[in-house]
């Protein structure tokens, strides 16, 4: 799967920082179901990601610690070691790379323990690849963008992360303190997709499907903001999966 | 043979009839021996009193006119018919006068109670030799006479049949009685479990419609009969839920996949990159529906099953309410509508932030979707409040609400009154929220006026939490 623009082999090269992508990023999945890692990994390779697939949770503990990698996708529910075990192992031994945990179907959503076991993100089934493969992109960058940029500048739209102001070509942009954080947020991740349930994850805190077009008016309330007098889109929609800001140069 | 009474020893009536006899008769005995016993005790006690009264007047006679007197009265009493045993002896045991052949030796040497009972052949009427027992006193006077007043203590042996024949006859009594009851009650009960048992095998064998009999007595067997029909009738019903459910779960399910499945082929055969595209990415949008449906299933079943109340805390309802209402003011101004809100701060309730949220967004989701057309001044409210006992959120809106005779139905699954399904939406809204409140112990009411205004129309749907303790 790709997004609709090339982003994933493309440098953005508009947030200041380390933002350069890692041309190709390369990430573990441990998942004994082996139709589900059989797609998902054509799928992320598609998209320009390097897999390598475990199938169980000792294979996939020797795997993860190791080789190194950008992100894991880990499931919850493995043979010979459970997925929550071999992600509090690989912290013991030292390993740092960002995790999203995958939860078992029909199993409790239980984000909280699947996080405190030292997960960075969590995932439950049935899931859109395009949410996944989001998470994963966001998680891989995550490793490289250092979040003490108190600027963060896409195109020339700038936000001012202590003193909460926003502008574009220097003037300034005035935003509710919700569509600060929603832009604060699409900013963090420029060049990133990010899809509605991370928005609705990151900005308003309610880890569900929003379901409905709740999070897009907020997006369009946003845009009109940030781009109303200004004849440069920077605020993208990524049909059947969400949202990407972004100076295309 | 043995197997057959191991097998009718299984019956329950024939074990506690078993019982039953074995306790009576113990009963009846340890009765008979008691009650013998005592009555011989009374009896010996009545003997007693009497002889002493009859010492007592030979003592007398004794000392007023001698040993004279004393013969005299003795023979006297002693030709009555029934009369006690007399007896007057020489120093050396050798009778001298009375009605008395002889006693056992050595009886009359010891003044006082004879003790134990004693043999004695009774003088002229020698119809039962040897066989006479009695007790009696004997009293010594200066001359070195003996003198004993006794009395016969009649055949110990017919006393022993009497308390023999006694037993005999209440333990046939008993029998008799145990049978009965085994086939009046028991055969009975046992029939009537049986009849239990074939009904059940057909419930079981799938006609979930068979009832269990249950008669006119009101006794314990109806009353369990029943209690099991009732239950019964609860599992036909959410058997009868859950076959609506599939089959809903299968009709709308069904649209979007055959959606599906037309546009994949419509993508397949088109020639044009963009055209295939724009196909491509609604089968997208159409899987991503499909998976949202899926979703919100599991996450009903999951909230009924009741798994996520480990996750409870204290969550903040004023603050939950004004993130939602944050939320969709955008939404519902779009729409054209009116969001207010009335929210009392710093209410709390023991919950899941997370479920009560969702539920939330649902019934803002439902206002603004169905909230009615063309009206002026078309609004919706968040309400919330604390009252003594219970937290109230309601949701109004003034569209055309929901019949009475339809606000069960919109609880279940897959539910639309909308029967055009032009309205976007899954038809799980209501039940995921209807789940959620059952989670937190409360209840959800539907009202149709616009919040407490009777005069204006609408829907108010009310989450009721019971209020904490403060």
């Amino acid at each position: 799967m790709r997004w609709d623009t090339s982003n994933a082999a493309e440098s953005s090269g508009t947030k200041t920082g380390g933002d350069a992508i890692v041309p190709h990023m390369k990430i573990l999945v441990i998942e004994d179901d082996l139709e589900a890692a059989a797609y998902m990994t054509k799928a992320f390779r598609e998209a320009g990601i390097v897999v390598d697939h475990a199938s169980d949770g000792e294979s996939g503990l020797f795997m993860g610690s190791e080789n190194s990698y950008d992100v894991m996708v880990i499931d919850r529910m493995l043979p010979r070691r459970d997925g929550l075990s071999v992600i509090s192992e690989l912290r013991k031994r030292g390993v740092n790379t960002p995790v999203l945990i995958l939860s078992a179907l029909g199993q409790v959503d239980d984000r909280v323990t699947g996080l405190r076991a030292g997960g960075d993100d969590y995932l439950p089934k049935p899931y859109a690849f395009s949410e996944l493969l989001a998470r994963v992109e966001v998680l891989g960058r995550r490793k490289g963008a250092p979040e003490q940029d108190m600027v963060y500048r896409v195109g020339d739209l700038e936000l001012d992360r202590l003193s909460h102001e926003v502008r574009r070509a220097g003037k300034e942009v005035l935003l509710q303190p919700r569509e600060f954080r929603l832009l604060e947020y699409l900013m963090k991740n420029a060049g990133q997709v990010v899809t509605r349930t991370m928005l609705l994850e990151n900005v308003w805190d309610y880890h569900f499907d929003p379901q409905t077009n709740v999070i897009d008016v907020h997006v369009s309330r946003l845009r009109s903001k940030i781009e109303k007098d200004f004849d440069k889109p920077l605020l993208k929609t990524i049909r059947g999966a969400g949202y990407m800001i972004k100076d295309e140069g | 043979m043995l197997n057959r009474a191991r097998l009718m020893f299984r019956s329950t009536a024939v074990r506690l009839s078993a019982l039953y006899i074995l306790l009576f008769a113990l009963c009846a005995a340890f009765l008979v021996f008691y009650v013998t016993a005592m009555s011989e005790r009374l009896l010996a006690q009545q003997t007693r009193q009497t002889l002493q009264e009859e010492v007592g007047d030979v003592q007398r006679a004794y000392e007023r006119g001698g040993i004279n007197l004393l013969v005299r009265m003795m023979e006297r009493r002693a030709r009555q018919p029934g009369a006690n045993l007399y007896v007057v002896a020489g120093p050396n045991g050798e009778m001298l006068a009375g009605n008395v052949a002889s006693v056992q030796p050595g009886v009359l040497d010891e003044q006082g109670w004879t003790e134990p009972p004693f043999r004695y052949e009774p003088f002229a009427e020698a119809e039962k030799p040897g066989q006479d027992v009695a007790i009696g006193y004997v009293m010594r006077l200066d001359n070195g006479l003996r003198i004993m007043v006794g009395r016969d203590l009649g055949d110990p042996g017919r006393f022993r049949l009497i308390v023999r024949r006694a037993l005999m006859v209440a333990l046939t009594i008993m029998g008799v009685g145990a049978l009965v009851i085994w086939f009046g009650i028991g055969r009975n009960a046992l029939k009537r479990i049986d009849r239990m048992s074939a009904a059940s095998q057909k419930i079981m064998a799938g006609d979930l419609s068979q009832r269990l009999p249950v008669g006119r007595s009101g006794d314990e067997f109806d009353r369990l009969s029943d209690s099991l029909n009732a239950m019964l009738g609860r599992i036909e019903k959410l058997n009868e839920g859950l076959r609506q459910v599939s089959d809903n779960i299968a009709h709308d399910l069904k649209t979007p996949l055959t959606r599906l499945r037309n546009k994949a082929a419509d993508a397949l055969s088109e020639d044009r990159e963009d055209v295939r595209r724009a196909a491509l990415e609604g089968i997208i949008g159409e899987s991503d529906q499909l998976i949202r449906t899926f979703n919100a299933l599991l996450m009903i079943s999951r909230v009924e099953a009741g798994s996520i109340a480990a996750e409870m805390s204290e969550v903040d309802l004023s603050a939950v309410s004004a993130d939602s209402a944050e939320l969709y003011e955008p939404v519902a101004e779009e729409a054209g509508l009116q969001l207010s809100t009335e929210v009392q701060p710093g209410v709390t309730v023991n919950g899941n932030r997370e479920l009560i949220g969702q539920a939330i967004f649902n019934l803002l989701d439902n206002a603004i979707k169905y909230s009615g057309d063309g009206d002026d001044n078309r609004g919706i409210k968040l309400r919330l409040v604390r009252r003594d006992d219970e937290i109230r959120l309601s949701v109004c809106d003034n569209g055309p609400g929901i019949p009475a005779d339809k606000r069960e139905d919109v609880l279940k699954r897959f539910v639309r009154l909308d029967e055009s399904r032009s309205k976007p939406g899954t038809g799980l809204g209501l039940s995921l929220v209807e789940a959620v409140m059952e989670l937190h112990g409360g209840s959800l009411e539907l009202s149709d006026t616009f919040g407490d205004r009777p005069d204006a129309p609408g829907l108010t749907v009310t989450m009721v939490f019971p209020a904490p303790r403060l």
